[in-house]
């Protein structure tokens, strides 16, 4: 697998970073690297080895259904550029 | 099974509708799905919002194990396998009501599989036979926050409360081949929620919304290519958007276009749709596997406490009322609604024949909640009192006249109907002698019709029948004054 500059524009645009022609330019033989790299994973013969989900055998927490949080608008709008009567104010977005 | 005859008449010819149906159902818990903000409905903006909820940097997720097995138990009610190891995926996505930047959600391991429901024959709505409509998965996810576009003129406003509770997603197979048929699903699917428990149903607060997906064909074809209507939120609403939505579809095959795979939004002022001319790139999600969460893995005991907690369901309680000699049509009113059934079912425990309640409650019931404004939850007489009432017409104490009578004083005064009919001498005579002495009266006063009977008028029968029973104020027994009316005419 690898990508092109086009794939890489794409994928900055989907993930709202905005990469300059140079960066991407950049971009685009380091991520090839990083995916040859990976791609070397493949090599290995897992024939009859279980997939793994993680390094220590554990499994997913479950929690109670109590109300335990919330309450905390304050916190929450404190790093809002802007708030108005108990909402986060943004730009309209209305489709 | 017999396919559905709806059609849409088209300039070449029949077209017929293909639907399927994803149903957004609000998982009832206390607690959001990954946080334990509050999820109640109507609170001040923002104030049920935990940190994980408003995705601050460094907060994990722990799911809510009630969220679980509430989706397990409605995966049961509708007979669908359970995976007993599914997994959360990341659908990544930009907007201003969703602060992590991407929703939790299943995707490749849902929790629950195939399943199906059926819905009834309604030869109204041009349903012939019952159908079975497949259901292909249940997948739990978070909801998104609220966006308000009309409280300033260039801001919209978000409120994060609604942020991150549970929702169910239910994805219906494409068997649905009407609009009618859709919204026989709904309702059954609403009814099956609310038996449950696992969702109140309630659609005008938005905890049950439906994204319709419409294709039309020409019978026999191949599928056309479909759209998907969002976020619509009543029965009433999905079936308007479905019969515009196939209209449209065939105006533009017919006029030589072709449908774009595409999402639409619904205008429940105009019962139209449209485009919401998403940019193209708007549906790569790049689902991944969530980090954050482990697989969801269930054990046996888990699964058995689950079917163990279900009710009775609306298919089952409907065949054991037809049992019990109900008709058809009664059991179906019966358990159409969850409360409903609740009632009539303590209405039987607390001794009332099947056949005589279940009509009392469709008829006597059902038409004073209705004259009161009332939801049977609130009834003013409770089903212990209605039991009682019913007894008594059952024994012979009061006549079917009376006892409506009597249910009046007690929807207005909350008294026993034992103590009603005491106090206001409202018990049936079956006493011989006195119904006799008022019938021979009754005769004496209407001699011309006494001839006009014997020379064959024998409709005037009911005519003698009122007047004995209006004379002694509807309490006596009817089937004594038949008896002796015809003795008397002989």
């Amino acid at each position: 697998m690898s990508v092109d500059l086009t794939t890489v524009k794409r994928v900055a645009s989907l993930a709202r970073l905005a990469v300059t022609e140079a960066e991407a330019e950049a971009l685009v033989p380091e991520l090839n690297g990083i995916l040859d790299w990976v791609e070397q994973l493949g090599e290995v013969d897992v024939t009859g080895v279980e997939p793994m989900t993680a390094v220590i055998p554990n499994t997913l927490r479950l929690r109670d259904d109590v109300v335990t949080d919330g309450d905390v608008r304050d916190k929450v709008l404190a790093n809002a550029p802007q708030a108005e009567h108990g909402f986060f104010a943004v730009p309209k977005v209305i489709e | 099974m017999t396919e559905s005859t709806y059609r849409i008449a088209g300039a070449t010819g029949d077209w017929e509708v293909v639907i399927g149906l994803e149903v957004h159902a609000q998982v009832t818990s206390q607690a959001k799905l990954f946080s334990g903000a509050a999820t109640a409905f109507g609170a001040e903006p923002n104030t049920q919002v935990s940190l994980v909820d408003a995705a601050m940097p460094g907060m994990l997720p722990v799911p809510n194990r009630e969220c679980i097995r509430q989706a397990v138990r409605t995966g049961m009610a509708i007979n669908a396998r359970i995976n007993k190891w599914s997994r959360f995926d990341r659908k990544n996505y930009f907007y201003a009501d969703l602060p992590q930047g991407y929703q939790i959600s299943q995707l490749y391991h849902p929790l629950v599989g195939e399943g199906s429901l059926a819905i009834e024959a309604d030869e109204k709505a041009g349903i012939a036979e019952e159908k079975v409509i497949g259901i292909e998965r249940i997948h739990v996810e978070q909801d998104a926050g609220k966006l308000m576009h009309d409280q300033h003129p260039t801001r919209s406003y978000v409120d994060l409360n609604r942020s991150g509770v549970a929702l169910m997603e239910i994805v219906s197979r494409p068997d649905m081949r009407s609009p009618a048929e859709a919204g026989a699903y709904l309702r059954k699917l609403r009814a099956i929620l609310r038996y449950v428990g696992s969702c109140d149903g309630n659609m005008e607060e938005g905890s049950m919304r439906a994204d319709v997906n419409v294709s039309v064909r020409k019978p026999g074809d191949e599928f056309g290519t479909r759209t998907e209507t969002k976020n619509v939120n009543s029965v009433r609403f999905v079936m308007q958007a479905i019969e515009y939505e196939a209209q449209r579809q065939v105006d533009v095959l017919e006029g030589g276009g072709r449908i774009v795979q595409e999402t639409r939004l619904f205008n429940p002022d105009t019962g139209t749709t449209r485009s919401m001319r998403s940019k193209e790139d708007a549906h790569d999600y790049r689902y991944f596997p969530d980090p954050d969460l482990l697989p969801l893995e269930l054990d046996d005991t888990f699964l058995d406490a689950c079917r163990a907690s279900l009710p009775e369901l609306p298919d089952a309680k409907r065949a054991r009322y037809e049992g019990l000699g109900i008709t058809e049509y009664n059991a179906a009113v019966l358990t159409a609604e969850v409360e409903t059934a609740r009632w009539f079912d303590a209405l039987l425990e607390a001794g009332a024949k099947p056949q005589q309640a279940s009509n009392w409650v469709s008829s006597e019931l059902f038409g004073a909640l209705n004259r009161l404004g009332k939801s049977i939850e609130d009834s003013p007489v409770a089903p212990a009192q209605a039991a009682e009432l019913l007894a008594l017409v059952a024994d012979g104490t009061i006549s079917g006249t009376i006892s409506k009578q009597v249910f009046e004083i007690m929807l207005e005064t909350g008294d026993a109907p034992g103590k009603i009919v005491e106090e206001k001498g409202l018990k049936q005579t079956s006493d011989t002698g006195t119904i006799e002495a008022v019938i021979a009266k009754v005769l004496a006063d209407n001699g011309d019709k006494v001839e006009q009977y014997k020379g064959g008028k024998e409709a005037l029968f009911g005519f003698f029948v009122g007047q004995t029973m209006k004379a002694m104020q509807g309490k006596a027994n009817p089937q004594i004054v038949n008896e002796l009316l015809k003795k008397a005419l002989g």
